[in-house]
């Protein structure tokens, strides 16, 4: 089967995207690894018009339940491999199946960026986590680090403060570069040390995590710590995308509809170079990404 | 259907809240566990799966890490 449209990721800018096709009536399908993308990882949202405050999680369910109205096919849980147009059809192989398509919008948002480092691969999962508010609580009593000096590693840190015995930061840059009002935070805190200047070399342990080797002015030590949380920023879901044009960020570069340099091929939202990575930009990114692959698809049809 | 279903979870994460949802749709009866509260449950959970990542569910003692639908429904008969 030939599907009119697949949208590749369903956080805001795919959900958005998919509402709109199946408004058109496009035979689509929707691959996405999860539903609500960072959104569902979001805590307090007090920015996204029509809600004064929600949760993302809360949102959402939103999302889950507006896109349910409509008989859209959500493929949850599929890893994207490729993407590749061959004369008229795009072709998408995943971790599960292949598919093709007449348009593609790629939605697929950003992911939090890898140290790359020696251990890392061994120890995800077992020590190494991406997502402090989602394995954080099983750290109770530990000691830990949070790596990145930016919002988001001090926002982990704050909130692994109720739960960890004692959390180093470990900063590459020379100071903090979060908000004066989380630096004043964990500068107050009792539990929290902050390490600047510091490059994470490797993660070692056995079956676990046991320790973090650490780089400062050209002289290296080890920190005992049971969990690395690693907090240095984002990059985009992109690889899969070949022959697509990105920028030196790896995002996808579109034009004001939402055009790639393939036609047919779409992008929308955070994997976008598109400027401000906010939940209500991405979604009116999917609307145009939508209504500009429906033009394309009336057109070749 | 008789299977003993645990889900070790936490109420902040987002896989977690998924895929008790899931199972909910699906009418599947499951024990939950909040790992955030239970230190014993979590070690337990960390000894059970070799990992420190949640969600776990245990199915009549298979473990499957994280949230993922075919592997669960094949897994349910569902």
């Amino acid at each position: 089967m030939i599907f009119d449209l697949i949208i590749i990721g369903a956080g805001p800018a795919g959900i958005t995207a998919s509402i709109y096709a199946a408004r058109k009536s496009m035979n689509l399908l929707v691959l996405s690894k999860d539903i609500g993308g960072q959104t569902s990882l979001s805590g307090d949202i007090e920015n996204y018009t029509g809600y004064q405050f929600i949760t993302g999680p809360e949102l959402t369910k939103r999302f889950k339940d507006h896109i349910d109205t409509y008989e859209i096919k959500v493929n949850e849980g599929e890893g994207i491999l490729s993407l590749k147009k061959d004369t008229d059809i795009i072709s998408i192989k995943t971790d599960k199946g292949q598919y093709r398509a007449k348009t593609v919008i790629v939605a697929s948002g950003k992911m939090p960026r890898e140290l790359g480092v020696k251990g890392e691969k061994e120890f995800k999962g077992k020590g190494i986590a991406y997502c402090a508010t989602c394995d954080g609580p099983l750290f109770a009593g530990r000691i830990v680090a949070v790596i990145g000096g930016g919002n988001s590693a001090l926002d982990a840190a704050i909130g692994l403060e109720r739960i960890a015995r004692k959390i180093y930061i470990i900063n590459i840059e020379k100071e903090l570069t979060a908000d004066a009002i989380m630096r004043e935070a964990v500068l107050k805190s009792g539990k929290i040390t902050v390490l600047n200047e510091s490059r994470v070399v490797s993660v070692k342990g056995e079956k676990f995590v046991q320790a973090i080797e650490i780089e400062k002015n050209n002289s290296k030590k080890d920190i005992a710590v049971e969990g690395v949380f690693v907090e240095i920023g984002l990059t985009p879901n992109s690889g899969f995308a070949e022959g697509v044009d990105k920028n030196n960020l790896n995002e996808i570069m579109v034009n004001c509809a939402c055009e790639t340099n393939i036609p047919g091929v779409f992008a929308a939202g955070d994997v976008t170079n598109v400027p401000e990575k906010q939940i209500i930009v991405a979604a009116g990114e999917g609307a145009k990404a939508a209504l500009s692959a429906f033009r394309y698809f009336i057109k070749v049809k | 259907m008789d299977k003993k279903i645990i889900v070790y979870s936490t109420p902040t994460c987002p896989h977690c809240i998924r895929l008790k949802e899931f199972l909910r749709e699906n009418n599947i009866v499951f024990d939950n566990i909040d790992v955030s509260t239970d230190k014993t449950k979590a070690d337990e959970m960390i000894k059970k799966s070799g990992q420190m990542g949640v969600p776990v569910i245990d199915i009549d003692g298979e473990i499957i890490v994280g949230f993922d639908t075919s592997v669960i429904k094949q897994k349910l008969g569902i």
